[in-house]
């Protein structure tokens, strides 16, 4: 079995308004628990939104702070799921399925080492 | 001896190298196996003779050397790799792996690039000099889609049913490259390559048996048929290329031709016309006794019309040139000029047509321009055959013939 990183692409801004998101999901959750029932399903969040991201490198042995994400950009990653699959076309399945949920949002489906 | 396992390679490379990754599931060690055995061959067979199943022999000694590469570097236990002692080919095997080439998630010049590679054994150069590309370009193509196959786990299998129809396009689009790259080819000194042009039909007939409901896949297997029915009488028997006007039509393939109209049939009635269609018909009726050339032009506004190319566009032209005479024709083409300076049937044909309006040191130019742009020796001497020709008739003096033309 090998893992996969199914990303969440979503436009910066506002999210839609609860009559729009709660049905969406809704959906996602039963997605979820349709790959935990089948033994896909390894791990999943949904992340706060972009401004609340603190940004840490390193300069001379001082950790220095940048308040923000790391890339700026009109889209940003908005949650993540981690899944396990015999091979991309089952990965892809997964992905295609999600992103007919959270449509128009992009999924990225990329493989794990 | 050198030509013959060039033609062995031409021909096997690709089962081989599919047998192999089935076995090993590892494109690299299988493809570098695979060359290794042709090495071996082309030192041992000189001596030892052409084994009697050379596809055998070659795979076998691939197996082998994979096998001892593996003992070498892997942290296998050598029982386990020796446990694959005996193995066979499949008759998938070729299939599985343009599946593989062709995945969607390769970029489509990843997916052309690669079964040319792996399914018809061309060299990384061959390939670049087809699609325009620089070599190294093509090679980080090649090795960058081979790296996405492994670390991503593109598989290696026929899809299942319900993916197919989706998959099936960007196979047919491969396959049909194929089949041009035999019929003509990018580089070398033949005018076709009946290896690559045979293994396009008998990959197009297993993805027919595959998927009898689609009909363009019919329609591409059709397509070919009819273009490879007139094989015998494309060329003279010096390898020079002969325009399908002047051919001999009993030279053709009476069973391939037969066999492509009946496939057209079949595949029009389903009422689902695509493109390899149309071009399938129009080929059935190039297979006429008479060209009837009111129903070319018609088949290709239908086909311009679903696939708005600049090359339909051109070969539309031809069909023109027939109807309304070559100075309409040469007014289309003309406007084609993204065409110009890149691809060789463009000057052709803008060259003949330049001919018949009595035009002769403009067509003569043309036709130079045209040989430059060939990829295979012989249409290039075909090519500049005719510009000389035509520098008679422009009174133009005569100039020695550039040396690399052999003499005949």
């Amino acid at each position: 079995m090998r893992q996969y990183l199914l990303s969440i692409y979503q436009p910066d801004g506002p999210p839609p308004p609860p009559e729009v998101l709660g049905p969406i999901m809704a959906n996602l959750g039963k997605l979820n628990e349709e790959m935990k029932a089948g033994g896909t399903w390894v791990f999943a969040a949904g992340l706060h939104a972009p401004e609340s991201a603190t940004v840490i490198r390193d300069s001379g042995g001082e950790p220095v702070l940048t308040d923000g994400p790391f890339t700026e950009g009109k889209e940003h990653l908005g949650g993540f799921t981690v899944i396990q699959a015999e091979d991309l076309d089952e990965a892809l399945d997964w992905g295609g399925r999600m992103a007919a949920v959270l449509a128009p949002l992009a999924i990225e489906v990329r493989p794990i080492q | 001896m050198s030509t013959e396992i060039e033609r062995i390679f031409r021909a096997e490379y690709g089962r081989a190298v599919a047998v192999l990754i089935r076995y090993f599931g590892d494109i690299e060690l299988a493809e570098e196996a695979v060359q290794d055995a042709f090495v071996t061959a082309v030192r041992r067979w000189p001596e030892l003779g052409i084994p009697p199943s050379p596809a055998g022999w070659i795979i076998t000694t691939a197996r082998n050397r994979a096998i001892d590469h593996l003992r070498r570097e892997s942290e296998r236990p050598a029982r386990e790799v020796a446990a694959v002692v005996s193995f066979g080919e499949e008759p998938d095997d070729m299939l599985r792996l343009i599946f593989t080439c062709c995945h969607p998630a390769l970029a489509p010049a990843s997916r052309v690039a690669l079964t040319l590679r792996l399914i018809g054994g061309l060299t990384t150069a061959e390939i670049a000099r087809a699609f325009l590309v620089p070599e190294p370009t093509m090679a980080q193509r090649i090795s960058r889609a081979k790296s996405k196959i492994r670390d991503a786990g593109i598989p290696y299998r026929v899809p299942r049913d319900a993916d197919l129809p989706v998959r099936l396009g960007a196979v047919l689009a491969v396959l049909y490259l194929i089949f041009n790259e035999g019929y003509a080819p990018s580089g070398g000194e033949l005018v076709a390559r009946t290896e690559m042009t045979a293994e396009a039909i008998r990959l197009a007939r297993l993805v027919v048996v595959l998927m009898p409901d689609e009909p363009e896949a019919r329609g591409l297997l059709a397509l070919m048929l009819l273009i490879e029915s007139r094989r015998p009488a494309r060329t003279t028997a010096g390898g020079d290329p002969v325009l399908l006007a002047d051919q001999d039509r009993t030279l053709w393939d009476r069973d391939l031709i037969a066999e492509g109209r009946t496939l057209v049939r079949a595949c029009l009635r389903r009422g689902r016309p695509g493109p390899y269609q149309i071009q399938a018909a129009i080929n059935a009726v190039h297979s006429d006794g008479e060209t009837d050339w009111r129903q070319v032009r018609t088949l290709y506004d239908q086909l311009l019309a679903i696939t708005p190319t600049t090359v339909v566009a051109l070969h539309r032209a031809v069909a023109v040139a027939e109807v309304d005479g070559p100075g309409p024709a040469l007014r289309i083409v003309d406007d084609l000029t993204s065409m110009s300076g890149r691809h060789h049937v463009w000057h052709v044909v803008r060259a003949d047509l330049l001919r018949r309006l009595g035009r002769p040191a403009e067509a003569a130019e043309e036709f130079r321009t045209a040989a430059d742009l060939a990829g295979n020796a012989a249409e290039r001497r075909f090519l500049l055959g005719r510009a000389t020709d035509l520098d008679a008739a422009a009174g133009v003096r005569w100039r020695p013939p550039p040396t690399t033309t052999p003499p005949e």
